[in-house]
């Protein structure tokens, strides 16, 4: 794949910046009072990612695999944490988080390897490795997040199901299907939109980097196809290992229904 | 003895629901009666283990509730809530449903009729019904799994005076063609008098009376 030859200078970073004064022009004449947090927003991500552009470059220097997987490590758990805020009404949601992140980066980087769809270095695990993670931890929070509303929405439900003798697992499935479904399912639709209402990131990025549009176009699908295997998984295994914690060992709800 | 509480307590959200509550429920029908919020949901809730007491016994037949296993219980004392909450899907669905937990196969027809639904509700959607058909529904998918006791929280709550009648006449004929105990929850004492052989009376967490249902209640007027 083209290594693609684009150079952005500091003036031209700036001048960007333009367009985030519009966008607190509009937040103060319209009160949203987002422009706070629009600040908060332009100042982190330029810390956050000159600081990983460097983590990156030192890596890509070492050539070294387990710097990566400490990378990914380490956005794993951080991963794990954001997303804990969006599952609150879920207890201990962090562990199956945690196990979801971390399986579906392991087991998506080690498909994409083993089936020689990327090679075993870090100019590709890294950035590969970043997306997966990123893209699972959304689909595992928007899940757990669901879950957290179906089991206390739908408790009257589930404990009418326990009550004929049914165990936690049979009385969960159908909150446990919608909440994966919608843990999946704004990828899925992003994938079937995609190129005819947005243009995906990676092939925006490597079109401006002056790629040939069709090496664009086969590594974006190598991607979202990747993507949509992680995200799977992720919204899977983090569902699947909360659940239980609203259930005893004797399939009764933590929170049974009020009265 | 069907059942018997020996000093259970139960408290939720820091307030004490049941507290040291003591009672006999002998088989038959037995009405646990007593205003809102004294506790008696939650007492039906112990008897199949939905919860279990923070303190005290609940015997089944003389043997520890907690000593069986938990889904088996359930199977054989059987809860219908107070209100309907059927999963998606046809009547049938639900019914067949309960049927397998138990490893049955449900006779429709027939599980239908006891709880006083034609025929022709086992294609309906459940989400359809009106609240008393979904009561009945739900009196027929308990029915499925053909359990030893009915545990019913306040079955005609939801529904007006024809309607409850109704129900009522339900559960009496069921008796007479299933083997079947019945403890029925309300707060509705001429309910429990039309209904009851005996009788628990709860207030405010702890039984005050129990006993055979003209003694408790007397007659009717």
């Amino acid at each position: 794949m083209p290594a693609g030859g684009i150079d952005v200078s500091l003036g031209e970073v700036a001048a960007s910046l333009a367009l985030v004064v519009l966008a607190i022009a509009v937040s103060i004449w319209r009160r949203t009072e987002l422009e706070g947090d629009i600040a908060v927003a332009v100042v982190r991500s330029a810390i956050q990612l000159v600081a990983i552009g460097y983590v990156i470059q030192a890596i890509f220097d070492e050539d070294s695999l387990l710097l990566v997987a400490g990378l990914i490590a380490v956005m794993v758990l951080f991963g794990a944490f954001t997303a804990r805020r969006r599952a609150r009404r879920v207890p201990h949601a962090f562990w199956p988080l945690l196990v979801a992140l971390g399986a579906a980066g392991v087991v998506t980087l080690g498909l994409v390897v083993a089936l020689g769809v990327f090679e075993a270095e870090p100019r590709y695990l890294v950035p590969v490795g970043g997306m997966v993670v990123g893209n699972s931890m959304t689909a595992a929070a928007v899940a757990l997040n669901r879950l957290g509303d179906e089991i206390s929405d739908r408790s009257r439900e589930i404990e009418a199901t326990l009550a004929l003798g049914a165990t936690a697992t049979q009385a969960a499935a159908p909150s446990l299907r919608r909440s994966l479904r919608s843990g999946t399912i704004a990828l899925v639709d992003s994938t079937k939109t995609t190129g005819l209402i947005f243009f995906p990131g990676t092939m925006v990025g490597m079109l401006l980097a002056g790629a040939d549009p069709v090496d664009a176009v086969r590594l974006q699908l190598v991607l979202l196809w990747v993507l949509l295997g992680s995200v799977a998984l992720s919204a899977l295994i983090a569902t699947t290992l909360a659940y239980r914690n609203f259930f005893t060992a004797a399939h009764q709800l933590r929170e049974p229904p009020q009265p | 003895m069907l059942f018997e509480l020996e000093r259970v307590e139960y408290s939720r959200d820091g307030r004490q629901v049941l507290d040291d509550l003591s009672a006999r429920l002998p088989e038959g029908v037995t009405c646990v009666a007593g205003p809102s919020g004294s506790g008696k949901s939650t007492l039906l809730r112990l008897l199949n283990r939905l919860a279990d007491p923070s303190a005290g016994r609940v015997l089944l037949r003389g043997a520890d509730v907690r000593e069986r296993e938990v889904l088996a219980l359930r199977r054989e004392i059987c809860l219908v809530p107070q209100l309907p909450a059927l999963l998606e899907g046809t009547v049938e669905d639900n019914l067949r449903f309960a049927a397998r937990l138990a490893g049955r196969e449900p006779d429709v027809a027939r599980l239908l009729d006891l709880a006083g639904l034609a025929a022709g509700f086992a294609e309906r959607e459940a989400a359809r019904l009106s609240v008393g058909e979904q009561q009945r529904a739900m009196l027929a998918r308990a029915l499925a799994l053909e359990p030893e006791v009915l545990l019913l929280d306040e079955p005609t709550s939801a529904l007006d005076e024809a309607a409850r009648g109704a129900v009522e006449a339900t559960l009496l004929e069921l008796r007479a063609r299933v083997r079947v105990s019945i403890v029925l929850v309300t707060h509705d004492l001429d309910q429990a008098r039309r209904m009851a052989d005996w009788v628990v009376r709860v207030e405010d967490g702890v039984a005050v009376a129990e006993g055979a249902a003209g003694e408790i209640l007397g007659t009717a007027g």
